[in-house]
């Protein structure tokens, strides 16, 4: 990605002539609009990215990318993308999906990209909630969620997607929400500079089936209580006063009040920490977004990258044995002549 | 070489009389844990290299090591070699080592009477007896008086053996399989340099089990040469094949050799997205070891993804190649769904085992024909084609590629367990005669300055195919209904008619570019013997049984099952019976009858093995009689 030539874009070029059909007041406008700004700032080549999408509400967002893309199955665009990122170490390939397409149907492909470490740009836009099938509960939904599928309240423990990327072994992750476009951006342009699989998980609301399920985070009595900004090298510390901080304890990052411990007993937040586990620690501080929640970079760590390992081999191989031989392969079984 | 087959090749003892036969059936049998795939193997390499006609069945159990001693633990490899042209690896065996009485039961049944069994007699004790059933020893209680019966030490002889050679413990005895091959080598008179050089090479880093098999292997051909018993040995001239270059084959190997010839064919990266599974996983592992080639392999987390992962290469400008077997094509379903929707250019080997579920993992069926035509949810269709034999498995891969780029197409290739794993010459083709198959991506603006994903080629149907990298191209591409043409997504009723019969259409028309339906044989004959796949050499074989007895049978073979040749419907009403032999309960006979409104028969066998010739050939008998 540091060696394609850059190009002057605006984010209309990166618009498509498809009418947009998210349901008015969505989530999904904002962060398409930032994308596409985003886009156009990184000045690379349009010609050189692909959007991958599954099902689902937010999988519709290739269709809106003057790029090339794919709508493809559910849960699967993980696989899909990873094909394309092996064949073409020199394309940007960016995922989209969302919390039932990522988390449920396409759990095993999801896991299993964030530990390859391919350079994938995975966009999870997390509403809580099935929204193109009518608003059944998701793998993320809390747990006593009552839905169209859960009369009685969700049996299930959602997932925590940050712990589950950090769990499989993703190089870099990130928290960002919808409404908060300078964090996206800024989270979309350290992603696009990582080597290796990047992660992002955005809160995004879905006004129709599950509004304000981040109004914690978003609403103006109680974001600056709740949100935890994460800034590499900075002590942990929130609120409108800065009077929460975190610290580990027990083995777990704890929030206490910042006048009751030591300046250094403050977590130093380490972006590039070889060892996921103080991100880990930072994951679990929420469950969801119902309290103090981190946003902003978990981990931007330095790992090498799949699909410059699978290079480096067909290199390897030709130095050694020279450039496939077809004639000398199929011969180098043995044979005989029959006269 | 050493000095004592120097000796034999140069000038045998008086005492040994060499008979000339024209050819000979070997099974090999014992313990899945007693090597006689290998021993098989390298008996098949060295008759090969000779220059004899063959034909393998390898049969071996689905779990690593079963149970030892028992008879789901028995693992064999038959071999025929002749010195004419042959087409199966034979029905009855005329020798059999058996490495301990779990062989020797499993197997005796398809020994011809007055066959020749080998024994390993120091495994016939109590235990072994009686985990393979035997209440009493068949070595010495007269059951075996039908055959000719060798008894060979080959624990004491073998330990014997390599006792200087460094090897110790459970290692000693491993090379009991080579004291086999070497046995069998002098009996039917085989040079051993190619097997010595074989574990020379395999072994280099493991010197004193290289030591161990080679001392093994000349102990064994040395005590045929000083037994008595053994002296009369056989010898099987070279055949005369067609003039060429040749090398024995198996039907994996065919296969993957065949995709990288496709990918230099269509000038194009190979790319192999696949998950382990039996028997399609040795197309990945020979594969793998080409990226010198450019070729990629991909193993994927499950085999949706391996197919996954395969589309989004064919997207990005790849030969894109996934290889599976039954439960894996099921997994598979949906995404081959989505390749038909994109038109995009994609391979699915399936190599065939007995199902349903996980069924029989090693054995051989041909059950997954209707799964690969109609397996696939909405109106899905797609090419299919099946190789006949292990060495046709290249010319028909290439083949499917050159179907899946043209027509921008899945395509469907069925191989199966007893190509994948048999082995035969094959005569090497002329590399620089392959077709050339490539088709060039769009690089221009097709409309007005536009890119339209979904214009078709007038003739083939066949939409362009421009890949990411291409200025201007910028499409989307998506498994929701495209308008025609232009490719957006489009909810209209008419023209979701209009695409699903522009698909249908498109594979159709296919028939006008493959090669029309050839007959063998049967001037007047009344009965045709229809078949495709696997069972091409049992079928052929037959007829050739049957004719020489001046009966009229014609035979033909189908490589194309989607579409079917244009001229099978003529071929077809030409005979007043249609005989089907299939390893399934008779799928092809179902579409037979079912588009073309024959009376056709079955005949069907689902045991996990190939026919016998002998069972085809009674069945026209039958049927000729009547
Ligand atoms: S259902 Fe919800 S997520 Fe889907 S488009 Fe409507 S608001 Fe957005």
């Amino acid at each position: 990605m540091t060696d394609t030539i850059t190009t002057k874009y605006t984010r209309a070029d990166f618009q498509t002539d498809q009418e947009v059909r998210w349901c008015p007041g969505c989530g999904d406008y904002t962060i398409l609009a930032a994308v596409q700004s985003f886009m156009a700032d990184l000045g690379m080549p349009r010609e050189q990215i692909v959007f991958v999408s599954g099902i689902g509400c937010s999988s519709r967002f290739p269709y809106y990318m003057n790029t090339y893309g794919i709508h493809s199955i559910h849960g699967r665009a993980p696989a899909i993308a990873s094909g394309i990122a092996v064949a073409r170490p020199d394309l940007s390939v960016w995922v989209v999906t969302g919390d039932g397409d990522a988390l449920s149907i396409g759990g095993n492909h999801l896991i299993h990209a964030l530990r390859r470490n391919m350079n994938l740009k995975i966009l999870l836009f997390n509403n809580q909630i099935y929204g193109l099938t009518k608003g059944q509960y998701s793998p993320t939904s809390e747990k006593g969620k009552r839905t169209k599928s859960s009369p009685a309240g969700s049996p299930d423990v959602p997932f925590n997607p940050v712990s589950l990327a950090l769990g499989a072994e993703a190089s870099f992750v990130a928290r960002t929400i919808d409404m908060d476009r300078k964090l996206t951006m800024d989270v979309l342009q350290k992603a696009s500079e990582h080597k290796g699989t990047s992660f992002i998980e955005i809160y995004q609301n879905c006004n129709v089936f599950n509004d304000k399920a981040f109004i914690e985070l978003t609403g103006k009595e109680t974001r600056l209580d709740n949100r935890i900004n994460l800034e590499h090298g900075e002590p942990i510390t929130f609120g409108p006063e800065g009077e929460h901080a975190v610290v580990m304890a027990g083995g777990a990052a704890k929030i206490v009040p910042t006048n009751s411990v030591a300046p250094d007993e403050i977590m130093v937040h380490d972006v590039h920490a070889p060892n996921p586990s103080a991100a880990f620690a930072l994951s679990r501080l929420s469950h969801g977004p119902y309290g103090p929640t981190p946003v902003g970079i978990f981990r931007d760590a330095v790992r090498s990258s799949y699909e410059q390992d699978v290079k480096q081999q067909l290199i390897d191989a030709q130095e050694k044995k020279g450039p496939g031989d077809l004639s000398k392969l199929i011969r180098s079984l043995g044979t005989w002549k029959v006269e | 070489m050493s000095d004592d087959t120097a000796t034999l090749e140069a000038t045998p003892s008086p005492d040994i009389e060499i008979e000339e036969i024209d050819k000979v059936i070997i099974r090999f049998a014992g313990d899945s844990g007693d090597g006689m795939q290998l021993a098989g193997t390298r008996f098949t390499a060295d008759s090969a290299i000779f220059g004899n006609d063959l034909a393998t069945l390898p049969n071996f159990p689905a779990e690593i090591r079963a149970p030892a001693g028992t008879i789901p633990g028995v693992s064999s490899f038959q071999v025929q070699i002749a010195d004419f042209d042959i087409l199966t690896p034979g029905d009855e065996a005329d020798v059999l080592v058996a490495m301990n009485p779990a062989a020797l039961k499993a197997n005796l049944i398809d020994l011809r009477p007055g066959g020749m069994i080998i024994v390993n007699e120091e495994a016939f004790e109590e235990r072994n007896l009686a985990k393979a059933g035997f209440e009493t020893n068949p070595l010495e209680d007269g059951s075996l008086a039908g055959y000719r019966v060798f008894r060979v030490p080959m624990e004491r002889l073998t330990k014997e053996a390599v006792k200087d050679t460094g090897v110790s413990g459970r290692d000693v005895l491993r090379s009991k399989n080579f004291f086999a091959l070497g046995l069998i080598s002098w009996v039917f008179h085989r040079p051993l340099e190619t097997s010595i050089k074989w574990v020379e090479s395999k072994f280099a880093k493991r010197e004193e089990v290289a030591a161990a098999n080679i001392a093994s292997l000349r102990a064994g051909h040395n005590f045929g040469l000083t037994t008595e018993a053994f002296h009369h040995v056989y010898n099987i001239r070279p055949a005369a094949l067609k003039p060429g270059e040749y090398t024995n084959v198996t039907g994996n190997t065919a296969t993957a050799w065949g995709l990288i010839a496709a990918s230099q064919a269509a000038k194009l990266p190979l790319f192999y997205g696949t998950y382990p599974i039996t028997p399609a996983s040795d197309i990945l592992h020979e594969l793998a070891k080409h990226k010198n080639f450019g070729v990629r392999t991909y193993q994927a987390e499950d085999e949706i993804a391996g197919a996954g992962a395969a589309v989004g290469a064919a997207f990005a400008g790849h030969l894109a190649v996934t290889g599976t077997s039954g439960p894996g094509l099921a997994l598979k379903s949906e995404t081959i769904s989505l390749a038909i929707s994109l038109e995009l250019p994609l391979i699915v080997i399936d190599v065939q085992r007995a199902g349903p579920s996980t069924g029989l993992p090693t054995k051989v069926e041909q059950s997954d024909l209707l799964f690969s035509l109609y397996g696939r949810h909405g109106e899905a269709p797609l090419p299919v084609l099946a190789a006949r034999t292990a060495s046709d498995a290249f010319d028909v891969t290439v083949e499917a590629a050159r179907i899946a780029l043209k027509y921008m197409t899945p395509v469907i290739l069925l191989t199966d367990n007893y190509i994948a794993n048999g082995s035969e010459p094959w005569r090497l083709p002329d590399l620089d005669a392959l077709p050339d198959i490539s088709v060039p991506f769009q690089t221009e603006p097709n409309a007005n300055g536009h890119y339209l994903p979904y214009l078709r080629d007038p003739e083939t149907l066949a939409r362009q195919w421009a890949i990411p990298g291409t200025p201007g191209l910028e499409h989307r591409l998506g498994g929701l209904e495209k308008r025609e043409v232009v490719g957006n997504v489009s909810y209209d009723t008419n023209n979701h008619q209009l695409m699903t019969e522009l698909r249908e259409w498109k594979i159709k028309n296919i028939a006008n570019d493959i090669p029309l339906l050839e007959v063998d044989g049967g001037e007047g004959a009344e009965l045709l013997v229809l078949g495709w796949g696997s069972t091409f050499g049992a079928i052929r074989a037959a007829a050739i049984r049957v004719r020489k007895d001046g009966l009229a049978v014609a035979t033909a073979h189908l490589r194309y099952l989607n579409p079917f040749p244009a001229n099978l419907g003529d071929v077809l009403g030409q005979y007043r019976y249609v005989l089907i032999p299939e390893v399934n309960m008779g799928q092809l006979r179902k579409m037979i009858r079912a588009d073309f409104l024959v009376p056709a028969m079955g005949f069907n066998k689902v045991k996990g093995l190939p026919f016998r010739v002998s069972e085809v050939e009674n069945k026209i008998r039958e049927i000729l009689a009547s």
